[in-house]
């Protein structure tokens, strides 16, 4: 008789799923998939509002990266006008950008993803959290925790509020950099540069030690990415084109627009989940798989354009690249720590190099227009990946119809197949009937979702919080075990 | 010119003749929540808010629309009128579809003001949720029928200052709601010189430019009573 374990809900994630395992007639495991259990309908209610109030509902998505939301509708917003925001404005909402992508991506790793590898898999599940990390390492916790706050006090001083700024719109943005603004980021720059290097620092010690096998089975399987980049195929957070590559470094297609969305990628829908399964449409479903993010934004692209990012970049590929690719593609999903450290980087770097430039404290920051389109595509790199947002409106710029793909359904192929791998390899013995599943392996499976840093709620547009929830069910579709942890 | 003289929560004012009984407790410092009134336009009572205690009857009256009389006596603050006023407010936001997080009007909104000076902290009556549209055929103005509190003042300002009378309410009871012209979308309405009054007095988002986003709306609600005053008494505001 087959079985299933079932981890629901799943933890210090954002947003509610739940995991199953799917054990065969000889107790073995032989499937394993993530399921989200939550829906919120945005895609329906948007219909009938103006589209001039999409960033402010669509930025309502979510409390972690509104932003992203917020420049997707921003930058639909200009073509539905067919403007061009002055070159001030987009330098601004790429800061805003930024620091948003450094806000998130420090979320990520210091308050969410570090206690496993820090305070150790099979360490007090009860411990096993940020207050964990505060009472073992105080002083790595709090600069952790500055790290965001400088990233979050950066959206605040651009867009007047941390979280919900409604300062993107479209043509533009409302208000220009202040001289305070610029001075307190640069005096707290050093700062959250220094908090990176350390953990960078740390965190390439566990990779060399502890975290090995993590790195080799947390999803490490080929498959396509997906991101933005700029001129010269260099990291690009914002403008740019879309740009797919394989896991031999192939460039698979390039220079797409959002604008054609729709012609590469293809939604399936499975009935045991509320999100998606986004697959490049060209190989089909579920072969066109592929993944977005930090991992795949630094697959992606040749250059960050900085120079310690680009070191760092230079050092991520040649300790994690496959020889397939002659270690130009890192596939281990378990890299999307070590991507999202030197993102922080890159967002560090980029934000220095952008808050001196005095353009940016010009008032010429908005273009006005009446509607001059009826439909537009806008896309933004948000810290969890690319995302798209589509407009249909009417004559009076009603909208009709609203599509947003979000990041976290782009991974959903990718994060199912890193459930299924870490579950091959940490249960390697049948598993008896009423047997427990030890804890550390519960977690282990949670902690692979973490590594994509999923955000249900902007995937599902859904409500919730993200406890963990997992079901062992066998053949019959009985549910022989379950652990569910708040 | 005579004047009256009456009491307000027991203190002694005088007003002149023709004087609102909201002109008399103003003139004694006491500040009621209004939404449905404003200077320059003519009273209509309508959202209950001003609502004063007639001190020899008990009885409650709209104080907007209430004459000030000689010796009268008018409570402002009872239990009772609280609670009513607490109730009008938690029904407007039962009533539309009130969302504040993006509306055009957010943290420049007349009624979250009152909500605040009212104490709702919610709703006691449940939200009706109910199916109404967006006029957005104006080139520069919208109409969001869901944050309309059929206060009227875009149908005064119309009518009374600009001249124009675009603006009627139109059906009962949960049906009632502002229409353009002969319930026609409001861009078809040849009478709209587009003057951007109804804009200015709305007390909410209801009414708005179309390229305000999220808590942009500027309203000028002093318009009204501006442009009246320049008529009638040939007082501009920069004299």
């Amino acid at each position: 008789m087959t079985r299933t374990i079932t981890i629901d809900p799943v933890t210090r994630i954002e947003g509610h799923a739940k995991i199953t395992l799917h054990l065969d007639e000889a107790g073995r495991l032989a499937d394993a998939r993530f399921h989200v259990v939550e829906y919120r309908g945005f895609e329906t209610f948007c219909e009938g509002r103006p589209f001039t109030e999409m960033a402010g509902i669509t930025a309502r998505i979510c409390g972690i990266c509104p932003v992203s939301h917020l420049l997707a509708a921003a930058k639909t917003g200009d073509k539905l006008l067919a403007v061009q925001p002055p070159p001030a404005a987009r330098k601004l909402r790429r800061l805003l950008n930024l620091a948003q992508l450094c806000q998130s991506h420090a979320l990520s790793f210091f308050h969410l993803s570090s206690p496993d590898f820090l305070l150790g898999w099979e360490s007090d599940p009860a411990r096993r959290n940020v207050f964990g990390l505060m009472a073992a390492d105080p002083d790595l916790a709090r600069a952790g925790i500055r790290l965001r706050q400088f990233g979050q006090q950066v959206l605040e001083l651009l867009g007047g509020r941390k979280i919900h700024s409604a300062w993107a719109v479209p043509g533009g943005v409302r208000t220009p950099l202040s001289a305070e603004a610029r001075e307190w980021i640069l005096e707290r720059l050093p700062e959250a540069k220094a908090t990176v290097a350390t953990a960078l620092q740390l965190y390439k010690q566990l990779l060399d030690g502890p975290l090995q096998r993590e790195q080799s089975t947390f999803g490490d399987f080929p498959s396509l990415f997906m991101g933005l980049v700029g001129p010269g195929g260099r990291w690009e957070c914002i403008d740019g084109l879309i740009r797919f590559i394989d896991s031999d470094g192939r460039i698979v297609a390039d220079d797409l627009s959002e604008d054609d969305y729709a012609s590469y990628l293809g939604e399936a829908v499975e009935s045991w989940s509320y999100l998606k399964f986004p697959y490049y449409k060209p190989l089909g479903y579920p072969e066109g798989i592929y993944r977005v993010g930090p991992l795949a934004r630094l697959n992606v692209c040749e250059s960050i354009g900085s120079p310690w990012a680009d070191a760092e970049l230079a050092e991520f590929r040649q300790r994690s690249g496959t020889a397939e690719s002659g270690g130009r593609i890192v596939t281990s999903s378990f890299a999307f720590h070590h991507a999202r450290l030197v993102e922080i980087v890159a967002c560090l770097e980029g934000i220095e190099q952008l808050v001196v430039d005095d353009s940016l404290m010009t008032d010429r920051i908005r273009a006005r227009a009446d509607l001059n389109a009826n439909e537009a595509v806008g896309v933004s790199e948000a810290p969890r990946g690319t995302l798209f947002h589509h407009y249909c409106v009417d004559d009076d710029g009603l909208i009709t119809r609203v599509n947003l793909i979000i990041a976290t359904g782009q991974n959903n192929l990718a994060m199912n197949r890193t459930v299924a791998q870490i579950a091959r390899e940490f249960i390697t013995e049948p598993v008896a009937d009423g047997a427990e599943i030890p804890e550390p392996l519960l977690n282990r499976v949670e902690a692979g979702i973490r590594c994509f840093d999923p955000c249900l709620s902007c995937s599902t547009h859904a409500a919730g919080q993200m406890p963990l929830h997992i079901e062992l069910v066998d053949a019959g579709g009985r549910t022989l075990a379950e652990r569910v942890r708040d | 010119m005579s004047v009256h003289t009456l009491t307000v929560d027991g203190v002694e004012v005088a007003v002149p003749e023709g004087a609102s009984l909201l002109d008399a407790v103003r003139a004694a410092g006491v500040e009621l929540p209004t939404l449905c009134h404003l200077d320059g336009l003519s009273p209509v009572g309508a959202c209950r808010l001003c609502l004063v205690e007639m001190e020899s009857s008990g009885h409650l009256q709209p104080a907007c629309a209430t004459a000030a009389g000689e010796g009268m006596a008018v409570l402002t603050q009872t239990p009772q009128l609280q609670h009513y006023r607490r109730m009008a407010v938690e029904l407007f936001f039962a009533e539309g579809n009130h969302v504040c997080a993006f509306c055009v009007a957010n943290g420049n909104c007349e009624l979250q003001d009152v909500a605040v000076a009212v104490g709702m902290d919610h709703s006691r009556f449940p939200y009706q949720y109910p199916n109404r549209r967006v006029d957005a055929s104006h080139p520069q103005f919208a109409i969001d029928h869901h944050r309309c509190i059929l206060c009227t003042r875009c149908v005064r300002v119309c009518d009374e200052i600009e001249g124009a009378h675009v603006w009627d309410v139109a059906n009962r009871g949960s049906e009632c709601s502002i229409i353009a012209g002969l319930d026609q979308p409001w861009g078809e309405v040849q009478a709209c010189t587009s003057c951007g009054k109804c804009v200015d007095v709305c007390p909410t988002g209801a009414i708005f430019r179309k390229d305000d986003t999220t808590g942009e709306k500027e309203a000028n609600r002093e318009r009204a009573g501006l442009l009246r005053s320049a008529r009638e008494h040939h007082q501009w505001q920069n004299q």
